[in-house]
């Protein structure tokens, strides 16, 4: 048996109509979402600790950070993948009220602003390359390019859910009722956002 | 017996019975204006800190102040964008479990290395 009463403001615990009763009362592919969300946090955390582990330790007369960074240019990348996670909410937004062109504008742009910032990662890594980087030159090129190769994968992904869910879209398959979908892939691209705040500023802006 | 969605107040609560005006809906997210608004704040943070790491009279006090900085946008991002501030309580159970355990595992790995002190 069950007893009714009004959910509290501010939670949003309710589940899509449709989908079968859960003990949390919460969908189950959210939940994963953030379990999975959860453990990336390990996956980032031990490739963020092994570039700081190994920082400073390269031999010397071989290429180090100061050598090769572009602030400018990879400031750049992060604002246009910052923006992409503003596109990202807005596409949500759209599909929740209903609106399926501009669902698909925002989820396009998201998907132009991720592609954006991998085109500009894989021209870095050509710059450093040429540099005289490479996975086995000494520890800081081994570790940058093994921890923002992970990212820049993890970022190509989601450009591909993106395209997947635009895709869907202009089939006519991703109606206001499937919003919780692009909900699912809006919360991996704003963690690869959020793990690009981190890896900015403790690889790149810190000295 | 009812056949309509069922749901937990917070996570914890009692099972309570969603109307079909509550399925799928998100009344309390920020509007799209707020969304805009934190992306420029987001933006503006940023160029403070592609500043301060230019600025050398700041320069003793770079690295905390581009942490805290980086901590600010982090903490905004998934609080308004990924929704944690206004979903449930499990949601931010879950994140805040791995962020936790990832921060303590690599804390303790770092501090072991001396990682501090070099």
């Amino acid at each position: 048996m069950s007893t009714t009463v009004t959910a509290s403001s501010g939670s949003h615990t309710e589940i899509d109509p449709g989908h079968p009763p859960t003990s949390t009362g919460l969908t189950n592919e959210k939940v994963a979402m953030w379990s999975f969300l959860g453990s990336e946090c390990l996956l980032f955390g031990a490739l963020i600790s092994t570039y700081l582990l190994f920082k400073g330790q390269s031999l010397p007369g071989t290429i180090q950070p100061v050598d090769v960074f572009d602030i400018p240019y990879t400031s750049v990348s992060s604002f246009v993948l910052l923006m992409s996670s503003l596109t990202m909410v807005l596409a949500l937004a759209a599909i929740q009220r209903g609106d399926q062109r501009l669902t698909r504008v925002w989820l396009l742009t998201t998907a132009l602003l991720g592609a954006s910032f991998v085109a500009g990662q894989a021209y870095e890594f050509t710059v450093f390359v040429r540099e005289g980087m490479n996975l086995r030159v000494n520890l800081f090129s081994s570790s940058f390019f093994v921890l923002t190769g992970f990212h820049g994968a993890h970022v190509t992904i989601g450009v591909l859910m993106l395209l997947s869910l635009y895709s869907l879209s202009m089939r006519g398959k991703l109606p206001p009722s499937k919003a919780e979908t692009v909900e699912l892939v809006g919360l991996y691209w704003h963690f690869v956002d959020v793990v690009w705040i981190v890896i900015f500023t403790l690889i790149y802006l810190i000295p | 017996m009812s056949t309509s969605p069922k749901t937990r107040d917070e996570a914890t609560g009692p099972v309570v019975e969603s109307g079909p005006e509550e399925g799928g809906t998100h009344h309390d997210h920020p509007g799209e204006a707020q969304y805009i608004k934190i992306a420029l704040i987001l933006a503006a943070i940023t160029a403070v800190e592609v500043a301060f790491s230019y600025w050398e009279a700041v320069e003793g006090i770079l690295a905390p102040a581009l942490i805290a900085m980086s901590i600010v946008k982090f903490v905004m991002v998934v609080a308004f964008f990924m929704h944690l501030r206004f979903d449930s309580r499990l949601f931010r159970r879950l994140f805040i479990a791995g962020m936790g355990l990832a921060l303590f595992c690599f804390t303790a790995v770092l501090t072991t290395f001396h990682v501090w002190t070099r």
